[in-house]
Parts: structure tokens; sequence; C-alpha cells
């Protein structure tokens, strides 16, 4: 009997049908055409050149970023470059009201979502200003630990749901991140009430060394969402339309109380995995790293809106500037916060001190006077 | 001898029982073809294989979980946990099942596992990298937690701990990694856990430290030399178990005690050994215990690190506290 039953089963044939269905999605490929003009979000003229700008913009940010990093002028940070898609194009499908739970490299994004730039490179400085969001700016600092703002946005949502409001939770993380349990956990809570979020992994295929294929036996991490029961997509994470429609999908199906969605954009970043001594040529190699750098979701853009004759140099030259004095502006106004104190934050512990702090605040108070 | 970093010095501790056992497996994220984001495992993947030297999904739970099944199956497990702020994640593996092997099992299991991690302050890491978290560890009765100070007694202990047939927490502190060089003989050699060091001899106060402090506790006593002070200090190195023995040994020569942690003052290492001293010597001392540490915060922001941790100077002026009591 049981020998019968046996072969009327075929569990691997149900992986690979369902495996096979996680076909990437694309709308504009690496030359800058329109390849599912069914999908194309058809964004205004306004708009594309919005998320063009920001783009360049963010591609300026992140080469200043290294060289003041370089300098000694920034501390941690995390390169951005060839995820310009991947993070810009899906924040650009949410409204004010959205909460955004990024990880360390997810600062563009929040950047984007309102936190004033002087204060993320406070952040990076490892000052505790950079982390004090401003009133109306629907942020949560990065999260360090991998993984740990998956669970938190399920419960952001959950929130957003019992106040019944109109707006949803988003949280990034890495192919590395899909590893944690929190992932699980926090796709698997989100499913389990249907809560408004939307869980982004960006495949950028290293967990600092670690190749996504030794992260998992599964062929795509967009399919971890059939499990948790929730919709789930492999997107091309270097279009930005793609990214952007899918984004704008899940959130508008989550908005309507069908839950969350798993979105896996597929990148690359060029960069090391931190400026602290990260060597990328010890795990990838220069073939690997060009054939991706055909695939850079700035190039294609670029050509798809000057196709349209939307943008040219002239406009990419404004905006590098408009980038670079911004970004000299924010430093000057990162280096002219207060020297941090450990009084500052003796302080910011509990909202009364206990006795323990009381008398350290006056050892601290004491020593830094002098 | 050679001279070598302690980062060198556990890289030689490692490939030692890699070669000595081949129950000894290390594991834990990049600790393969990167050779680990400190280097510590830098070619041992080339030289005992992918089977012996792996790399992981990245999941702390999940790397503990691993070290508890493999000691099952006979191995000796030493996986890394990439930065000890990690520890949160992996604290049911470690506190939870780990630790309790043998007595759960009522000794028909044990767990021969030595977790690695680096950790501490003073290099500009992001939150969750530098804190000091080794009080979760001796608060966990089961494991042993071992911090070395010097690249002798990083070579000698972690060869101990591989050996050992319980769990063992060695602790890496990183400012320590690279920043001096100290003899290591290139045979191989075991320091017993559960041993202090007495790392300068002094007969009128003792200072008892582990890990970074101790060194700046040697340069402490230097300074109360200076004004006629004679300072013991003695580095745990293991700093659960404590020596006992040592601690009280010293303690009774000085009449005079203080305990300095890079942790939080808050129930930490520093509070034990001041009640282990008072409990057992009060009669010889001339003066209460007194502790340095850190201020009860998290772990700070970087830009205010130097001024939060603890230095010479707050060991100067509290060593002059319990001298002049």
């Amino acid at each position: 009997m049981a020998a019968k039953n046996l072969t009327q089963l075929d569990p691997k044939k149900t992986l690979q049908e369902i495996e096979e269905k996680f076909e990437m999605f694309q709308i504009l490929n690496e030359e800058g055409t329109i390849v599912n003009e069914k999908a194309n979000p058809n964004l205004s003229d306004e708009e594309l050149v919005e998320l063009m700008s920001r783009m360049v913009y963010t591609r300026i940010l992140d080469q200043r970023s290294i060289s003041l990093n370089r300098q000694g002028r920034l501390g941690f940070y995390a390169p951005t470059a060839g995820q310009e898609a991947s993070q810009l194009a899906s924040q650009f499908a949410l409204e004010k009201e959205d909460f955004i739970l990024p990880g360390y490299r997810d600062v563009p994004q929040i950047v984007w979502h309102g936190l004033p730039l002087w204060q993320a490179f406070l952040f990076s400085r490892g000052h505790f200003m950079g982390n004090q969001i401003p009133e109306g700016v629907n942020v949560f600092p990065p999260q360090i630990i991998i993984g740990a703002q998956f669970i938190q946005a399920a419960g952001v949502a959950l929130g957003m749901q019992k106040r019944g409001k109109k707006a949803i939770a988003i949280t990034y993380t890495g192919d590395g991140g899909s590893s944690q349990g929190d992932f699980y956990e926090g796709i698997n809570f989100a499913g389990a009430y249907r809560s408004p979020a939307v869980f982004i992994v960006q495949n950028n295929q290293y967990a600092i060394s670690t190749p996504r294929e030794l992260q998992t036996a599964a062929k795509t991490i967009a399919q971890k969402g059939i499990a948790a029961g929730i919709p789930s997509v492999v997107v091309d994470g270097m279009d930005p339309l793609a990214v952007y429609a899918a984004t704008k999908d899940a959130r508008e199906r989550a908005i309507r109380g069908e839950g969350p969605t798993l979105i896996e954009t597929v990148c690359y970043r060029y960069g090391p995995h931190t400026m602290a001594g990260d060597d990328p040529t010890r795990y990838r190699t220069s073939e690997t790293d060009s054939a991706w750098e055909k695939r850079d979701p700035l190039v294609r853009f670029r050509t798809y809106l000057e196709g349209k004759g939307l943008w040219n140099e002239e406009k990419e030259v404004v905006v590098i500037e408009k980038a670079k004095e911004e970004i000299k502006e924010a430093i000057k106004k990162a280096d002219a916060a207060p020297k941090q104190k450990v009084t500052d934050l003796i302080n910011i512990m509990y909202e009364e001190n206990p006795y323990n702090l009381d008398e350290q605040l006056a050892y601290y108070t004491e020593k830094e006077s002098k | 001898m050679a001279q070598l970093t302690m980062i060198q010095a556990i890289t030689e501790a490692l490939r030692t029982e890699l070669k000595n056992d081949e129950n000894v497996l290390v594991f834990g994220e990049d600790v393969g073809v990167n050779g680990g984001v400190f280097r510590a495992t830098e070619g041992l993947q080339k030289e005992f294989g992918e089977d012996r030297v792996f790399d992981t999904p990245l999941a702390e739970s999940g790397i503990g979980g691993l070290a508890v099944g493999l000691a099952l199956q006979g191995f000796r497990p030493v996986p890394e946990i990439q930065f000890f702020g990690f520890v949160y994640e992996v604290m049911d593996s470690i506190s939870g099942q780990l630790s309790r092997m043998r007595f759960r099992t009522g000794g028909s299991f044990n767990a021969p596992v030595t977790i690695r991690s680096p950790f501490g302050g003073g290099v500009h890491t992001p939150e969750m990298h530098a804190d000091s978290l080794e009080l979760l560890m001796t608060s966990t009765p089961g494991v042993k937690v071992v911090i070395p100070s010097t690249p002798y007694d990083a070579k000698g202990l972690l060869i101990s701990a591989i050996r050992d047939n319980d769990p063992v927490i060695y602790l890496e502190h990183m400012k320590l990694y690279r920043s001096f060089r100290g003899e290591v003989p290139e045979e191989e050699y075991t320091i017993p856990l559960g041993k202090a060091d007495v790392k300068r001899e002094g007969t009128d106060l003792t200072i008892i430290s582990y890990g970074a402090m101790v060194h700046e506790s040697l340069k402490a006593a230097e300074e109360l030399e200076k004004e006629g002070h004679s300072v013991e200090v003695v580095d745990l190195r293991t700093i659960q178990p404590l020596d006992i023995e040592t601690i009280i040994a010293s303690v009774e020569k000085t009449g005079r005690a203080m305990v300095v942690q890079e942790a939080q003052k808050q129930a930490g290492i520093a509070a034990n050994v001041v009640a282990e001293i008072t409990e057992r010597a009060i009669l010889s001392l001339e003066a209460p215990v007194l502790r340095v540490a850190a201020p009860d915060t998290v772990y700070p922001f970087s830009q205010a690190e130097t001024v939060w941790l603890p230095g010479v100077k707050d060991i100067v002026e509290t060593a002059k506290k319990v001298l002049t009591f």
C-alpha cells in the first residue's frame, strides 16, 4: 500500500514546476528597449526624468561617499552603485505615509523618503543625531543586524492595519539576509495577518564573499514566499521600470487588504561590501563584474530617456553639479553638529535616569568638561 | 621564535588542531575563500579542503544549531560568529541548547564546540559590532568563556578550548588583533583553561582584568610605579570559570584590589570578581575593592567611544582611591 502511494507522489516535479514559474520580470532591457509594453507603468515624462535624476544623483552620492570615507571624513559606508534601480525605483513607488525599514545599505531610500542627507552622514560617522528621525519622515534608522527589519516590518504593517491607515511598511534585505530566521518569520507573520507589507530582497549576488548559490538550494529567493503563502516575484533589479511596476503593484494589493508581497530584485553591488577592508577581488572575477556592468540601470534608463527626447548630457551635468553641491552643503552641516558626548548618550537611555546613570552622568560631565 | 600578531596566532592554533584532529570543523560566514572578515581563517580552506573549512548561509542561529548537530555526530565544531554583537541571533543555540547538552542528556552527550568571535571597542565599527557581551555567556552555566590578551595566550588557549570536551566561548578583542606582535612558539602548546596569569608582579595593589583592558592596566601600573606604588596585574584569561586561587593569593599578598573591565559596569564580570574576593578574603582587605568599567549605556555610537571606553586615566584615578583608603 505504502509503496503504491509513494509512486504517485512526485515532489521533485512539484518543486520543478514552481521554480519554472519564477521567470524574471523585465520591462526595460539592457539596451534600453521596452520589452514588455503591457506591463509598462507609463510614468509621466516628468516622473521619468525625476527617477533618472535621482539615480544619477545617488550614483554621485555613492562615489563621493566612498572618497569621503577614504579621506576619513565619513565612517561606516556600504556602497550602493549597481543597486540604484532596485533601491530608488522601489522607493519611487511609495507614498509619503509609507514606512521604510532599511538595511544598512539602504540609506538612499530613506534619504529620498525625507531623511536629510546631513543626518545620513552623521549616521555614517557614528553620531546619534544621524538617527534622530524628523517628525513626519516615515523611516527607521538603517538596521545593522541582518534581517531584523523583516519581522519588524510585519509589526509596522500590522499596526497600520489596526489603525486603518492606507499605507504600507516596506523593508529591504539582501540575498544573505534571506537565510536568516527573521526573514522567514517576517514574511510568515505578515502573511498570517495579511498585513500591508512589501518585502524586498535585493539579491546582489554576494553576502560579503559568500555567493548566492551557497545561501540556499532554492533556485530563486522569491519562491520562498510560496511557503509563507504570499505572492512573490523575481524582478530584474537593474531595470527601474520593472522594479517600480512590481513595487507599485505590491503596494496596491497591500492597500486593498490583500496582504504582503515578496519581491526579489536581481542586481549587483559594484563596490565592496563596506569600506572597512572588504576586497571583492578575493571572491569575484573582473569578468563577472563587467558582465553585470553591461546591465547597468543608469545606462539603460539613459538610453531609453534619450530616445524619448527626455534626457541629454546637459541635463545630466546639471544633476551631477547639484548633487555635488548638496553633498558639500550636507557635509558642512554634519561638521557643524555638536561633538557627541557620553553624557548625551547617558541621557537617551531611559525616560528617567536610574541611580547608576545619574552617578555616571556626573562623572562624565566632569570628564568631558576638561 | 616567531613574532606573530594575535590574529596570526589564532590562525596557527586553528591550523594545528585541523591537522591534529580530523573531527575538527571550521565554519561560519565568509570563513572559506575570504578567510574570514579579519582573515583569521586565511588559507585554511585551501589547506584542509571545503569539507573541513566551509562557508555557511548567513544565519547565526543556523551556525549555532549546526554546531550542536555536528557535535552529536562526533565532530569537534569550531564555528565563527562574525561579530559577537550578532550573538543575540544565536542565543538559544548557545544558552538554551549547547550549554545544556551534557546536563539534559545526563552525560550521554557532550558538546566539544568552540565558538570563536571578535568583539571589543576602539575600532570605530557600526552598532552591534563592538559590544562587550561576555556577561551574557558567563551568566550561562555550562559554557567556559575565554578572552586572551596576547598572541602567546591566544594560541595556547585556543588549542585548549578546541580540545576541551565542553563548549567554550572564545572571544577575540578586535583592537588586539594587529596592534602588536608577541613571541609565539611554532610548535603546539596548550594553556589550561581556568588559569589566570600574573602579567606583572607587585606588592601594594592587585589589578584584575582581562582582554584589551589588561594592556591599559599594565600602562596604569607603570604610571603608578613612577609614584612609588608597586602594582600587580592579574590577567584572568578565562572569565568562566574564574581562577579563584590566583586571584585570592594575589589579594592576600597586596591587601588591596580593583577590577577593570571594558564592559558596562552593571552586572559585569568585575562585580562577580568583587563578590568572590569579599566572600573569600575580606580579612585580607585594607580597602574596598573598586571597579573601573564603562558607563551603563548601550555601546556608544563610534564618535564617543574613546571617552566612553575605560582608559589609563580612569584606572590610575581609581587605583589611587584604593591605595589611599
